[in-house]
């Protein structure tokens, strides 16, 4: 017991501990002139609101993913199913130099989309696709065992007091869903924003352009400026907590009206 | 106890199966909207899954195979490789012990601050790796907390394989413990009492009782576990200092190689990490139908 305490607080809260207090060595001023330099505000934007959108659309693939998975068979199910995994288990750094490959404007759906004048690799777009692809696991995983559960006689339900396939969906299903929905899309959120392997190979990293906030943290520590990469950490943990704090708030209220209204 | 519940499944399964026959009307959807998910689904997939992964292993036997091994026998590979088993061997060990630990204090016993614990094990799931590796750089480094001290000693951790090996702990903490704390809570203190009160002594119970109750999940924790351990690349980048044939695991050398415009060497190992996921993967199924057999069916 004691045991446990002292190995967690060695290898968790000391170390997170430090990253505070490190940012209290600053003074206010020295933190906002940090944080609001025109860099780092990019690089914030361009992780969190690249993370948000993409996990939106984890949110609708994932769901579509799922409902095929679970509700109807065809060949190949089983090992999509297991694949959907992958992004979770491929290192990071595979995933990133795959993907940039892909996309590059030689690589195998890169060219093709180069001639339709799109470009992917080296661009935010990429960053894009690179989120999308490691938050998909888990959107899929957290809605999928709670679709197997779901009671088929709510839906029988529905159907014999006339709703229509579309009623039952949105007022039915749905609603069940929602809990499982949101955490899913918390995870990938999260990681989302902070992921750096597969993101920085593809995204080209050009400051005010493409360069996430992990990198810009990266970069800070390499250049030694420990009080900047430190000021960078603190508020990508702040603003990460207080999203998954609202989520979570989300997904209670979400669950009580799941609870009310089955 | 398995004997008894897995006569009956069978049974019920055909049933299921009849019934979700008669109901497939009104539970599914028109043949064209059907195809369209499915078609979706399975569109996704092989973009954003089965693409990649193909391209790993085409680019990575792009010059034949000789070409291949070549690559992945050159001595910077080779202490890579080296150095992410050692790195993963620590950390697996680590976490195993401590997780057993931590998973059997929180699921047995009850105590003040308990959620907290619970929370406090997953962080480093919900923290960027980056943020991982820039913690041990603030407590080791030359400006650090401790880097002082450690300098005057002569004691070489940041830039090194200590800090490594800490900073791969760190990110890998949660998967043994977060799969046994579940696991170990369902199966309650009872078996364990009893084995207590029948003369056992506690190391005897945790041998006899606990571990074989606990061992197909276990495995799945050190199997998550490793996989992370040999693959983490943003933490291990913070704290490495990318010392050629010292401090470079195999995913570091796979970005060096990369930015080097060394395509062929730098899928050649990035075979060998995609080779360990789709293992982890296969080994991960098995184990997961061997946790279900285990586990006594739900009321419903």
């Amino acid at each position: 017991m004691g045991l446990t305490l002292m190995w967690l607080s060695l290898m968790i809260l000391i170390p997170l501990a430090g990253l505070f207090v490190k940012t209290a060595e600053l003074s206010l001023d020295q933190f906002i002139d940090i944080i609001t330099s025109r860099r780092t505000l990019h690089a914030l934007k361009i992780s969190f609101g690249l993370s948000l959108a993409a996990a939106v659309v984890n949110l609708f693939a994932g769901l579509i993913i799922v409902w095929a998975l679970v509700r109807y068979r065809f060949p190949g199910r089983r090992i999509f199913d297991a694949i959907v995994d992958i992004p979770f288990a491929l290192p990071t750094a595979v995933a990133g130099i795959a993907l940039t490959s892909l996309f590059a404007q030689k690589g195998w759906l890169g060219a093709p989309l180069a001639e339709l004048g799109i470009k992917v690799a080296f661009t935010p777009l990429g960053i894009f696709l690179a989120m999308i692809f490691i938050g998909i696991p888990f959107v899929v995983r957290t809605v999928q065992p709670v679709l197997i559960d779901l009671d088929a006689e709510l839906e029988e339900a529905a159907a014999c007091l006339g709703a229509s396939r579309w009623q039952t969906l949105t007022r039915v299903i749905i609603p069940s869903l929602t809990p499982a929905i949101l955490t899913g899309f918390a995870l990938a959120f999260a990681r989302a924003v902070g992921e750096y392997g597969s993101v920085i190979f593809i995204a080209g990293n050009l400051p005010n352009v493409s360069e996430i906030a992990p990198l810009l943290i990266v970069i800070r520590l390499s250049e030694f400026r420990y009080a900047d990469a430190t000021a960078i950490a603190v508020i990508m943990l702040i603003v990460s907590f207080l999203i998954i704090f609202l989520l979570n708030r989300l997904q209670n209220w979400a669950q009580a009206r799941a609870l009310t209204a089955g | 106890m398995t004997v008894v519940t897995t006569t009956p499944i069978p049974r019920f399964e055909v049933a299921a199966r009849q019934t979700a026959k008669s109901r497939r009307d009104v539970r599914s959807e028109p043949w064209l909207v059907r195809w369209l998910i499915i078609g979706f689904a399975v569109t996704f997939l092989t973009v954003f899954v089965v693409l990649p992964l193909m391209l790993v292993f085409s680019e990575a036997f792009a010059k034949g195979i000789g070409y291949y091994l070549q690559t992945l026998s050159d001595p910077e590979a080779l202490a890579a490789i080296r150095l992410t088993l050692l790195t993963a061997a620590i950390s697996v060990g680590l976490n195993l012990v401590f997780g057993v630990i931590a998973a059997w204090a929180i699921a047995k016993f009850e105590f003040r601050g308990k959620t907290f614990l619970v929370t406090l094990i997953d962080l480093p799931f919900s923290v960027s790796p980056v943020i991982s590796g820039l913690v041990f750089v603030l407590l080791f480094g030359a400006q650090g907390f401790f880097g002082p001290w450690l300098a005057s000693h002569g004691i070489q951790i940041l830039f090194a394989v200590p800090a490594i090996v800490l900073a791969t702990t760190f990110v890998t903490f949660p998967f043994v413990a977060r799969e046994l704390i579940p696991l170990m809570q369902e199966q309650g203190a009872q078996e364990e009492e009893a084995a207590i009160s029948l003369g056992a002594s506690g190391w005897q119970t945790f041998w006899r009782v606990t571990l074989p109750n606990i061992k197909w999940g276990l495995l799945y924790g050190v199997l998550l576990c490793n996989a992370r351990a040999m693959g983490e690349f943003g933490a291990v980048s913070v704290v490495s200092g990318h010392i050629r044939g010292e401090t470079n695991t195999m995913p570091l050398l796979v970005e060096i190689l990369y930015n080097e415009y060394q395509m062929v060497a730098a899928f050649a190992i990035a075979s060998l990490l995609a080779f360990l996921a789709l293992v982890t993967l296969v080994v991960k199924t098995i184990l997961e139908s061997q946790i279900k057999e285990g586990r006594p069916p739900s009321d419903d």
